[in-house]
């Protein structure tokens, strides 16, 4: 299991667009992928709805929980990936 | 002849067939399914179609009307895939024997109400995406066609009101006029309509009658008025207003793209006064510089309770964003007077136009003032942004509301959320006080701006509300322009800049006036922006600078 945090800088949150991007990444990986926002919701990063419906706002913490048999490659990319897109 | 009274949305006059555009409701059979297997086969197979449409819908779009239209289509397109919505739909289908559509429609309505229930004002709106992408699953799983605009010629498109998603999908070069039974001025059609410059109609009730297809009709998008089988004069009147008008935007279309420029090649700014972001695209069509004045009273007027500090935050960073870093000036709370809000529970007075308003509230209840200010800080890391304080009379009512906004950017920083440091802050003169006063406020605050109706009914003591001071209420009166010079000369004096965003900043017959005196900017409604241009165009300010100046006389 490989564990990290992103704090969010996008104005808006973890909104639609974000949310969406993070989806389409997700699937390229075998491993889950667990997000967690500072009010103690979790989604699936498969889960647009449920990513969106966790109400994470700018400035605050995700916690990213990858695990599976690609989680080294997929926590790693991952974390290269958000500040492009969140 | 038939006329119908609906309001007028869009400017513009029009003739041409009218066209019903049809939806057909999606009516939904809550049936015991005979077999879940096939209603999840039927369900898999409408949710494998509606990612396709939207897939291609997001090309056209993107061809057509950019990325951000394209967002909305890869946004539905993954609604519908949801895994959660999939699952919802499985439940009902295994465990409750419910058909597809019932499956469906009862999972859209679950979610709609998941997201109405959020607390952003940006995820409550989702609510509508959701709502389209049920909508689209139910028209598949009935085997209907999603409504489309497939015509050889131009219509007059008349429905009850469009979603989004259906006036992207529109092919907008067979639209001549929108008449929609329902909405509102601010709704998505109506802005639509301003945006692509034809006329539009709101609430035109009883227009949605199946015996009217095909007719042809009149549409008046100024006056919302709505003609079927029009006499000959009421014809020959409004066709000869419509001549008039295509006359003049020819006119208007020449300016565009030129600067505001006079004839001795001096830039003049300017900007528009808007109230909400639906007005932007009216001001990004006339080519407006920036925002000379957004009133930000319209959000407290509009709601029941006094917003939020997330919701007018995300008022103020929403046309920030699509001004794109251009100017836009926010005034605080100018509410009292000609402006009341019930929630605000403020005591009745004798005479309001002289009582607890604008600033005068915000010094008087900080607590309502610190949510705006915070609001707008906040906001300040989407754009460039200026905070413009009313009815400042006083250097020490400037210093208390400045002191305010230090306490809020500290608060700010404190907490890590981003805002810009540098966020000029500037003054109305809309009072005898604040012109007499520009000596001293220049020293303090970094930019002006006249509001000129205020500042005409307190300098001549006449109530601009009354019907019956029409004589003596006069903006050109030379106390009021006197004012204005005053001001602005002691404001340059200091290096800093004023702008007019009152009515006045848009009469012509002023505007040399005004150039004379060096005003820095002027802030007009988005539809004068074009005819104030060609006037300043015309002007060489050289040439009367000193005769206008002298016949002020100050």
């Amino acid at each position: 299991m490989k564990q990290f945090t992103y704090t969010i800088t996008d104005p808006i949150g973890l909104h639609a667009r974000p949310a969406g991007f993070l989806l389409r990444k997700a699937k390229a990986y075998q491993s889950t992928i667990l997000v967690q926002a500072p009010n103690g919701r979790t989604a699936n990063a498969l889960k647009l709805m449920a990513l969106m419906g966790m109400g994470a706002k700018v400035n605050e913490e995700l916690v990213f929980t990858v695990e599976g048999e690609d989680e080294e490659k997929a926590a790693a990319e991952l974390a290269a990936y958000l500040p492009e897109i969140l | 002849m038939i006329s119908i009274q609906g309001q007028g949305a869009s400017a513009g006059v029009i003739c041409g067939p009218l066209y019903l555009f049809r939806r057909a409701p999606a009516p939904i059979a809550v049936d015991v399914a005979e077999d879940p297997g096939a209603e999840w086969a039927r369900f898999k197979a409408a949710q494998t179609r509606a990612s396709a449409q939207l897939e291609a819908l997001a090309q056209r779009a993107l061809e057509r009307a950019g990325q951000e239209a394209a967002d909305l289509f890869l946004t539905h397109q993954l609604l519908a895939e949801d895994l959660d919505l999939e699952d919802s739909v499985q439940r009902m289908i295994r465990l409750d024997g419910m058909n597809a559509e019932a499956a469906v429609d009862a999972t859209s309505r679950h979610f709609m109400q998941f997201f109405l229930e959020m607390e952003d004002p940006y995820m409550r709106a989702r609510a509508a995406d959701v709502q389209d992408v049920g909508r689209r699953l139910l028209n598949i799983l009935a085997g209907r066609v999603e409504a489309q605009l497939d015509l050889e010629f131009p219509v007059v498109l008349v429905s009850d009101d469009l979603a989004p998603s259906e006036t992207i999908q529109l092919d907008k070069s067979k639209i001549l006029a929108f008449v929609t039974e329902a909405g509102s001025i601010t709704s998505h059609t109506a802005i639509l309509a301003r945006t692509m410059g034809i006329p539009a109609v709101v609430a035109a009730e009883g227009i949605l009658h199946p015996q009217y297809e095909g007719q042809e009709v009149f549409v008046d998008g100024e006056t919302g008025e709505v003609f079927l089988n029009a006499d000959e004069p009421t014809r020959a009147a409004l066709l000869a207003k419509r001549e008039t008008q295509q006359r003049l935007a020819l006119l208007l279309h020449d300016l565009k793209g030129k600067p505001n420029e006079t004839l001795d090649g001096r830039m003049v700014q300017v900007a528009c006064n808007i109230s909400g972001p639906e007005d932007l695209p009216a001001v990004k069509a006339n080519e407006g510089n920036g925002i000379g004045l957004l009133r930000s009273e319209l959000l407290y007027l509009q709601t029941a309770s006094c917003p939020t500090e997330e919701e007018q935050f995300c008022f103020y960073r929403n046309i920030l964003e699509q001004m794109e870093g251009k100017l836009v000036v926010i005034r605080t709370l100018d509410i009292g007077a000609d402006k009341q809000v019930d929630y605000l529970q403020l005591p009745a007075e004798e005479n309001p136009a002289l009582g607890m308003r604008a600033v005068r509230l915000c010094l008087t209840r900080p607590d309502l003032f610190r949510v705006q200010l915070r609001a707008l800080y906040r906001a300040s890391a989407c754009g460039r942004m200026a905070i413009l304080l009313p009815m400042i009379v006083s250097p020490w009512e400037f210093e208390a509301c400045r002191d305010l906004c230090c306490e809020v950017q500290a608060e700010l920083a404190a907490e890590g959320i981003p805002f810009d440091k540098n966020v000029p802050l500037g003054v109305m003169i809309e009072t005898p006080a604040a012109a007499m006063m520009s000596e001293e406020l220049a020293q303090l605050a970094d930019f002006f701006s006249v509001g000129t109706n205020d500042l005409t009914q307190y300098t001549l003591a006449c109530d601009r509300q009354s019907g019956v001071l029409d004589r003596f209420y006069d903006p050109h009166h030379p106390a009021v322009l006197r004012m204005i010079h005053r001001a602005a000369d002691s404001i340059h004096r200091y290096g800093k800049w004023i702008g007019i965003c009152g009515e006045l900043a848009g009469d012509q017959q002023l505007t040399e006036l005004f150039l004379a005196m060096g005003i820095d900017e002027l802030s007009v409604s988005p539809n004068q922006v074009l005819p104030l241009r060609g006037t300043i165009r015309s002007i060489d300010t050289r040439l009367n600078r000193e005769r206008l100046l002298d016949e002020l006389g100050l």
